[in-house]
């Protein structure tokens, strides 16, 4: 360890995080042209060259972006591979999906019994949305995780209330116990699986298999046509993951980053130190967790529909597969692997690319598409596992050629010596 | 005159005889005259006075009733309309039928049927001539009869079946359908037994009897119902007092109980109050009020009192009226199932039968426990080997299965005799996951030892990319792996526990691969110099042993175990793509649980892990589901309090 900004904090405090980190600056102006680039050409503000639903996956895209930030902080920086945050991506997207439910279906039932006799009692208006709501799965009575979802303020705090008391509960009782490393991933996806095959139930009150639908329409904003609700989330996820970033590079940056890379790189010693290697480690996971409800609770009503399937194990290994793929232990690694591997796998995936006719055999990419991503996953963990990020190297950024030096243009990356080990 | 009459009479005889061949027929045949006794009741045969013809049949003793007792319930018995005679017939076509003698089943010809009149008896009737067939089927010379009669008798019991089944008992020729043929005389006597005596005599030949046949019988006897009175009778038919508001008897039910015998007045039904105030909206308000402004329970309320003064409606009755009511009265259960000697009698069988029946349902949940845990067992121990012993994360342990499965599948489409095909499938699923398995070490994990978390990586790419491929080759659908013929059906121990045959057999492989693994590990050369590896390499290597050949072959031994549990879960469960995802995660946390690194701890891990999912579905029936999320809640939790499982490595081993 022989560079000097994460050994004297003091030195590291003197500079801001935008100097230590120059690609915030980079990437927030991409982003921005980005976002005011899609915004010119959609449907809803501008010339309409970009479709509606094309608008709707780029949004969605960036909240994958912002959930692989997430991951990335929690993996590549503090070394816990957890399998686990595609679950609070969902839980996010169910709080938000219980509110957007329940006040459009409660603006149905109050239409609907405006035109009996009697004015509706607040009772019979909260029997009719139960009725619509939960007929589905054979009930007709609001579940006790539902009291809250008639206040948008509430449900929108249960988004980073509920997954940020799982998280720490969760943590605290894993780190606690000093599970670590592969043992910890195993725990951390057991914890995903229960919760899906508990949400897949129908009594789970979230209406099991079925899940949450009609997400894209907002509540009263029934006259705004999608093209424009869709460039409105397209706004805030790139706002949330702008902010998001700048939060990542100011965690990662100071004392605290250099904290969680030590723990990352050997965790005995950094305990031996002195420091609590658990509360730096629940921080870490707790936070991320609360970052990845966020980027689900604006996916979801971009997405329109969720269900437990959403949640299954599988997403949050596919979600590691972004960050490893896009290079992890650098946060715009994260962002280009979630890009990259999203809108590649939605062009594979929806049938737009060419299937390869071999003669005997014609490859579709549709069936053939997640073979190659599997196997391309593997060649990038053994073959270049500073994945795409790692292009970045190639440029000179005037960081001193010399061993141990922090990777691409951001201090407190992955640095040359950890990256190959 | 009289002669000429006579001789008229003989000439259209003698015509009829020639155009009408129903007339050569033997009218002084013993059926045919008991026939005629009862014949207008056969011709208009209905359920109310069929009965003594039917009886009358069956005593008869004749060797030709049973013949035409089951040609009339098949509709086949016809009737002349002049002379009445019966003959069976059998329709050729729209207008000719060819007829029997009924007495001997000779054939007499073919005849118009306009001259017939076709007996149609309803399906009520049908019902009575198949219960009086019953008798002639027990004492059939075929024994098949015999059981047929005997499993109509069992589903549909009819009081004049005792009788019968009683006088044929002594003579049943064999042993296993007299047993049958008294179990039943038992249970129809439970039913149809002349007094109570008897009755009580055939309960108590079940005491502590599992089948569900005896508590079929048994339960209808102490059915109750509940009754309110001022004063709680002192008659032998009456339990004990229910209290209102328990959980036998809520206290809108015991209401209802006495509205509905007219005890009490009877309550506003729910949404009375609304529709009262909707039936006396005028204008715009309601007793007065805006009907805007009644959009509270409050608000309706006070409306409604309004239009209960008013005289507009009914009042609902109070709280208060309710209490007293429920106050005045006891109320109490009845048996109307049977006489109360009898039905207490059977409750007292009954319960000791309940008794019994928890004791061998407890038995059944255990083998059903044993049978799951030998199931986890079979998953999780090829990944004992690669993940226990040698600290490899193989997230494609899963996959390997599945490809066991399809192999199996696979070989089965080329050899369609069962038994055959399962002893090839065993060692070509072996033989096949243990190159995909080599394959795998070579090319991926052997660069990416001591990176334990780029292993769990790179073998979830390999693991989604064989998912795929399997789909990509076999299809979405599940794909059958039959089991022999020789492993259908089940053990039946009693008719509450038993254990299918598939299932013993995967709990025999788990302990041969238990042995085999005990045998590798600890007796075999290879067994010792992937200890010796596992510990420490470098050490090993100096020793002159290949610690990279050692670890290609252990690998390959796990994935090869893994291919094997393939064809064996394959053969219980459906083969398909995700199979083997569906067992990953219980794998590891089996391995977990138990302990890294040894084999006995796998062994108790998976018992541990089968047991508690049986138990929380016991606990929680018809939700496997929920039964597997408390599961995995629960071995989260485990995990906190021996994180290094049940059995843990102590000393270097632990450091290896």
């Amino acid at each position: 360890m022989t560079d000097t900004t994460s050994l004297f904090p003091k030195y590291a405090k003197s500079r801001p995080v935008i100097t230590r980190h120059p690609s915030v600056l980079i990437f927030i102006a991409c982003l921005a042209l980005f976002t005011l680039g899609v915004t010119i050409l959609s449907e809803g503000f501008g010339i309409g060259v970009i479709s509606t639903s094309f608008v709707k996956t780029l949004g969605k895209t960036l909240c994958l972006c912002l959930v692989a930030l997430a991951m990335d902080l929690v993996w590549g920086y503090c070394g816990i591979l957890s399998l686990g945050h595609m679950a609070f991506f969902g839980i996010g997207g169910y709080a938000i999906g219980m509110w957007l439910m329940y006040a459009r279906t409660e603006i149905i039932v109050v239409q609907s019994l405006a035109a009996a006799p009697l004015p509706p009692t607040p009772q019979e208006i909260s029997d009719g949305i139960a009725t619509q709501i939960f007929g589905v799965v054979g009930a007709s009575e609001f579940p006790p995780i539902w009291a809250l979802a008639h206040s948008l303020p509430l449900q929108l705090a249960a988004v980073v209330v509920v997954p940020g008391l799982l998280a720490l509960i969760f943590g605290w009782l894993a780190f606690r116990s000093r599970v670590t490393g592969v043992y910890l991933s195993i725990l951390t996806q057991a914890m995903t699986l229960a919760l899906s095959l508990y949400l897949f139930q129908n009594d789970s009150g979230l209406r099991g298999n079925n899940g949450l639908s009609g997400l894209q329409n907002l509540p009263g904003l029934d006259a705004v046509p999608q093209s424009v609700v869709s460039i409105w989330f397209l706004w805030a996820s790139a706002l949330a993951l702008g902010l998001g970033y700048l939060l990542c590079a100011w965690v990662v940056s100071g004392k605290f980053g250099s904290v969680i890379r030590a723990i990352r790189d050997d965790e005995a010693r950094v305990r031996f130190l002195g420091y609590s290697v658990e509360a730096y480690k629940l921080t870490v996971f707790t936070l991320t967790a609360v970052i990845a409800a966020v980027a689900g609770a604006l996916y979801y009503p971009q997405a329109g529909i969720i269900n437990p399937a959403e949640i299954a194990p599988i997403a949050s290994i596919y979600l590691a597969v972004w960050v490893a793929i896009g290079g992890r232990g650098r946060l715009y690694g994260a962002v280009i692997g979630a890009a990259f591997v999203s809108l590649v796998s939605t062009w594979f995936t929806g049938g737009q690319a060419p299937d390869v006719n071999l003669g005997f055999y014609t490859i579709s990419w549709v069936d053939w598409w997640t073979v190659l991503l599997g196997l391309s996953f593997v060649a990038v963990t053994l073959f270049a596992p500073k994945g795409i990020g790692g292009l970045m190297d190639l440029v000179p950024a005037g960081t001193p050629d010399r061993h141990g030096a922090a990777l691409g243009p951001d201090d407190s990356a992955l640095r040359e010596k950890e990256a190959d080990k | 005159m009289r002669h000429f009459l006579i001789l008229i009479w003989m000439v259209a005889l003698s015509f009829s005889a020639l155009t009408v061949p129903a007339m050569a027929q033997n009218m002084d045949a013993p059926i045919q005259q008991l026939m005629q006794t009862h014949g207008d009741a056969l011709a208009k045969a209905s359920r109310k006075t069929i009965q003594p013809a039917i009886d009358a049949l069956t005593a008869s003793g004749l060797p030709a009733a049973q013949n035409v007792m089951e040609r009339w319930q098949a509709k086949e018995v016809w009737r002349h309309k002049d002379t009445g005679a019966f003959v069976i017939a059998e329709e050729i076509d729209r207008d000719t039928i060819r007829i029997f003698d009924p007495s001997d089943r000779s054939e007499i010809g073919e005849a118009e049927d306009k001259a017939y009149k076709q007996l149609k008896p309803n399906s009520g009737v049908r019902g009575m001539i198949a219960a009086a067939l019953v008798k002639f089927q027990l004492t059939d010379a075929d024994a098949r009869v015999r059981v047929t009669a005997l499993d109509a008798i069992s589903r549909d019991p009819e009081a004049s079946h005792l009788p019968a089944l009683r006088d044929v008992i002594a003579t049943e020729s064999d042993p296993d359908i007299a047993t049958r043929m008294t179990r039943l005389e038992r249970l129809l006597t439970i039913q149809f037994g002349a007094d109570d005596a008897e009755r009580i005599a055939a309960i108590a030949h079940f005491e502590g009897d599992l089948g569900v046949d005896a508590r079929a019988a048994l339960n209808p006897l102490v059915t109750t119902r509940v009754q309110a009175a001022q004063e709680r009778p002192d008659t032998p038919d009456v339990l004990g007092p229910i209290t209102p508001g328990s959980d036998a008897l809520s206290r809108m039910d015991a209401y209802a109980l006495l509205v509905a015998e007219n005890l009490a007045p009877p309550l506003i039904p729910p949404g009375e109050v609304r529709a009262a105030l909707i039936r006396n909206i005028d204008g715009d308000t309601v007793a007065g009020v805006q009907v805007a402004t009644l959009s509270t329970d409050a608000a309706r309320n006070s409306a409604f009192a309004t239009l209960v003064e008013q005289g507009l409606a009914e009042p609902a009755a109070t709280v208060q009226e309710i209490d007293t009511a429920l106050d005045a009265f006891q109320f109490f259960e009845v048996y109307i199932g049977a006489p109360p000697t009898v039905a207490r009698a059977a409750h007292d069988v009954l319960r000791g039968i309940e008794a019994s029946v928890a004791l061998n349902q407890t038995a059944d949940l255990a083998l059903d426990a044993v049978s799951l845990a030998s199931i986890y067992f079979l998953a999780a121990i090829g990944l004992a080997i690669t993940f226990g012993v040698m600290g490899v994360i193989n997230m494609a342990h899963g996959e390997f299965i599945m490809m066991g499965a399809y192999t199996g599948y696979v070989v089965q489409l080329f050899v369609p005799d069962h038994t055959l095909s399962i002893l090839l499938a065993i060692p070509l699923a072996f033989m096949v996951t243990f190159a995909a398995g080599v394959a795998m070490e070579r090319l991926v994990i052997r660069w990416l030892y001591h990176r334990p978390l780029e292993t769990l990586l790179a073998t979830f790419g390999v693991s989604i990319a064989l998912q795929q491929l399997a789909k990509n080759i076999f299809g979405t659908q599940a794909r059958p792996l039959t089991a022999p013929g020789w492993l259908d059906g089940s053990m039946v121990i009693n008719d509450i526990v038993s254990i299918s045959y598939i299932r013993i057999a995967i709990f025999i492989l788990a302990l041969v691969f238990l042995a085999l693994f005990l045998i590798v590990m600890n007796r075999t050369r290879l067994g010792l110099e992937v200890r010796a590896v596992t510990q420490n390499p470098r050490m090993a290597a100096s020793m002159g042993i290949n610690p990279d050949r050692i670890n290609m072959l252990t690998f390959g031994f796990g994935s090869g175990i893994a291919g094997i549990a393939g064809v064996a879960i394959g053969l219980y469960a459906k083969v398909t793509s995700e199979m083997g995802a569906d067992y990953i995660v219980q794998s590891f946390m089996t391995v977990v649980v138990g302990g890294v690194g040894n084999i006995w701890g796998t062994l108790l891990g998976a018992t541990l892990v089968g047991t508690m999912q049986k138990g929380i579905e016991w606990l929680n029936p018809s939700n496997t589901l929920a039964a597997q999320t408390y599961m995995i809640l629960f071995i989260i939790l485990f995990i906190q309090f021996r994180p290094r499982g049940i059995i843990a490595l102590k000393g270097r081993a632990a450091e290896a």
